[in-house]
């Protein structure tokens, strides 16, 4: 497989890290080197949080260069929009529908940006874009935390590596008793 | 096997491997973890300490008493424990003794970006820096190795990207924490060496061509130290880099010569001049300060550097090509193209987070138009909107030397200094000795969220939870401590009673009799035990939009999509998922609108 850059983004709280962890885990799992990079601390309270995984022969930096991102996997409708520039011309977009109101919009002077502004967006560098609303069916499957699976799920269908890796890595993660649920909330997102 | 580890998690095991029986830190981005991921592990005792200086302290002692030790922290903490450091370079080791430097190019979280490499060679010691994983756990390895080699602190220098980053790393079985490792022996009574451990001037000044001679010793090790090492390659340029910016030279500048300088000082001069000669032009690669251009330029050897290279921020792939670019070496830049529709993305400012403690005092100060001497923690997030409340913020405990010397000044504003729990342990006891001794009518407010919370809530002597479970940690009563330290104003609040919280600051400032101390007291929501209370809810017809509530800067207050009918203003609203419980906004409410139900279930 050729080098490979993911890009994970959203808000804090909403399982990023991991989802991203589990990613550069499964890049290793599959032969191939792996970084991950991402930032802690003040920028992380409330704030947008960017999580890079790469893969590759020998991966070098652990962030990849502008413009070269191969996978943007937003966690939150606006934050895909904001790392646009990030992307490869016609790399893949995996946009979770969800809306998280930043306290510039919900108490500041700030607009949300609108959906056709943000579709205009990333149309401008890519028309592979898949949306999906991973909270609905984390909900339907009776959980809200398996949001990251879904969304696992939805990407694994786009890059060339087994879903049996992919679970095996996710089954190294989570708890026994929610490994069911876990395997139904990849699955979904995978045929979505 | 190889395992994905952060740079922090590595350097914990290496040290774990490395035999280190003590460790001791303060907590502090991007280092925080490495402690973290070292009191997991058995046969070593790990500690937060109170600050930098007393963590360096420590781990000279355990030294000095014969076993490895290390003490981590962030760049800035190094400024902390900078006294103690310049001295042990004089005095030496005796088990190995490591410091690692976690600095932070980009000032993710920081308060300023220094090249800590500087220390190295201002205080006389050897400097590594690893450029991923495997080299963060096997340099440190080294260091130790190094420091009983050489009888010398050494330093292990990091950056965000090193500590912070994950990479394969070979793990060698049996898994930590394991208790595999040769039980201790007892150690050998503390050696009395006076010549060497105490540091009056007669011994200092016989020590200090010992130092000398130390990095004559250190400069020719370093020619033939294995983690000096030359990728050969297209000799039309020779690229000298280290750290996180040689993983982006080589993918740059990826075919040409490439000398990596994995101890970073001193640096090899033979081996450089030899490089040198083999290649047509030099590019030195290296984030923050020209440490190694300044040293190479002094052998005489011209190279290309700082001119065309960033001196500020952190290094990215797009920054370092642009620049190569910008030298006009032989690299192309990526086509990327302006986009043609960009969308405007509204900011996600830092918030307390729903329930945070602080919030009533930042309300209040606002309110007030309080003067405010701020200090380093969550609570520097006062400074920004919708508090805007704080006017200074420095270093680690300066908040009240800083509100000392505004007075002092001649200065009659209404002025508080914010410190929290952590952040008065570290560096505020003293500060406040100042202004007791002194008898200035300064008013301190001691944020107490009974922990270190930027960080991620580690603990600390207002808390007293320890780093290692199984190690006990008493709890200092922050009250006592200010009552002796000789405060006789001092009012201790609920930091959920906004009333109690305002008035207790206002009566503080009108105290011109001496100092005063607000001790503002609730629990980070972080802390373990720590409860949600029912959520609060909006009543729409009493709502009015007056928008008061948003000035608590609560992330989980939202503007409805109803408008009120009087004053065509969003009605608030409270994010059920958000929501504490906390009440502020309720107290703020003046038509009380907001209100919290008995019960979850109306």
């Amino acid at each position: 497989m050729n080098d490979t850059n993911f890009l994970f983004v959203g808000v804090g709280g909403q399982g990023i890290l991991t989802a991203s962890d589990i990613v550069a885990e499964v890049g290793l799992a599959a032969g191939l080197d792996a970084k991950k990079s991402e930032i802690h601390g003040f920028s992380q309270r409330g704030g947008v949080v960017e999580s890079h995984v790469r893969w590759g022969q020998r991966v070098g930096a652990p962030v990849a260069e502008l413009g070269t991102v191969d996978f943007l996997v937003s966690f939150e409708l606006l934050e895909s929009a904001r790392f646009v520039e990030h992307l490869r011309p016609n790399a893949v977009v995996i946009t979770n529908t969800q809306r998280i109101i930043p306290m510039s919009v919900s108490s500041g002077g700030y607009a949300y940006p609108a959906d056709g502004d943000i579709e205009k967006a990333l149309r401008s560098r890519t028309d592979q874009i898949y949306r999906i609303d991973a909270l609905a069916v984390a909900q339907e499957l009776g959980n809200p935390r398996l949001v990251n699976t879904v969304v696992l799920g939805a990407l694994s269908w786009h890059v060339p590596v087994d879903a049996a890796v992919w679970l095996d890595v996710i089954s190294r993660r989570v708890p026994p008793r929610h490994l069911n649920a876990n395997r139904q909330a990849f699955d979904t997102g995978r045929s979505s | 096997m190889k395992r994905l580890l952060s740079g922090n998690e590595a350097i914990a095991l290496g040290a774990w491997e490395a035999g280190v029986r003590f460790a001791s830190a303060y907590p502090g981005t991007p280092s925080t973890e490495i402690l973290e991921n070292l009191s997991r592990y058995s046969h070593l005792t790990a500690e937060w300490a109170s600050n930098e200086k007393v963590a360096l302290d420590a781990a000279i002692g355990a030294s000095l008493a014969g076993v490895r030790a290390m003490a981590s922290m962030k760049h800035v903490g190094v400024n902390v424990a900078a006294d103690s450091l310049m001295s042990v370079s004089y005095i030496g080791v005796n088990g190995g003794l490591v410091l690692v430097s976690a600095d932070d190019p980009g000032t993710w979280s920081s308060q300023n970006e220094q090249d800590n490499r500087q220390y190295a060679r201002f205080g006389k010691f050897p400097c590594l820096e690893p450029s991923d994983s495997q080299e963060a756990k096997d340099f440190v390895q080294e260091a130790f190795n190094l420091s009983e080699r050489f009888n010398t602190i050494v330093m292990v220098r990091t950056t965000t990207r090193i500590s912070h980053s994950k990479s394969a790393v070979e793990v060698e079985m049996p898994a930590p924490g394991r208790p595999d490792v040769p039980t201790l022996e007892p150690l050998p009574k503390f050696e009395r060496r006076p010549e060497r451990y105490v540091i009056i001037p007669a011994h200092a000044r016989r020590l200090h061509p010992v130092v000398e001679e130390r990095m004559h010793q250190l400069r020719e090790y370093s020619e033939t130290c294995p983690l000096n090492r030359i990728e050969w390659g297209n000799s039309q340029i020779g690229v000298i880099t280290g750290g996180a910016a040689y993983q982006h030279a080589r993918e740059v500048l990826a075919g040409f010569s490439l000398l990596k300088l994995g101890m970073s000082y001193p640096i090899p001069q033979k081996m450089i001049r030899d490089f040198c000669r083999q290649v047509q032009q030099v590019v030195v690669v290296e984030e923050l300060d020209p440490f190694w251009e300044d040293q190479i330029r002094a052998l005489g050897i011209p190279v290309t550097g700082k001119a065309f290279f960033p001196l500020t921020g952190e290094f990215t792939l797009e920054r370092v090509r642009a620049a190569a670019h910008a030298a006009g070496l032989p690299v192309t830049p990526l086509p990327v193209a302006p986009l043609t529709e960009p969308v405007q993305a509204p900011p996600r400012i830092p918030a307390l987070c729903p329930g945070c403690p602080h919030r009533a005092a930042f309300f209040s100060a606002k309110k007030q138009r309080l003067l405010v001497a701020g200090d380093i923690g969550c609570y520097t997030i006062g400074v920004l909107p919708p508090f805007d409340a704080i006017d200074t913020c420095i270093s680690m405990g300066a908040s009240i030397g800083v509100a000392h010397g505004v007075r002092q000044a001649g200065n009659q504003q209404k002025a508080i200094a914010v410190i929290g729990d952590s952040t008065f342990f570290h560096a505020g006891l003293s500060a406040l000795a100042n202004t007791v001794y002194n008898q200035v009518p300064v008013t301190t407010v001691i944020l107490d969220n009974h922990t270190t919370g930027m960080t991620g809530g580690q603990g600390n002597p207002g808390s007293g939870v320890p780093a290692q479970n199984q190690r006990s940690g008493r709890q200092i009563d922050i009250e006592s401590v200010v009552r002796s330290l000789g405060v006789e104003w001092i009012r201790c609040v609920d930091a959920f009673n906004v009333t109690a919280v305002d008035q207790a600051i206002r009566e503080a400032v009108a105290h011109q009799d001496g100092p005063s101390v607000v001790i503002v007291e609730g629990d980070c929501v972080m802390n373990q035990g720590w409860q949600r209370s029912n959520l609060v809810r909006v009543d729409l017809e009493a709502c009015n939009g007056c928008t008061l509530c948003f000035n608590v800067g609560c992330p989980a207050i939202l503007k409805s999509d109803e408008l009120d009918v009087k004053t065509q203003r969003p009605k608030a609203e409270i994010d059920a998922l958000l929501c504490t419980g906390c009440t502020v906004c309720v107290q703020v409410c003046p038509r009380h609108a907001i209100y919290q139900p008995e019960s979850g279930h109306e």
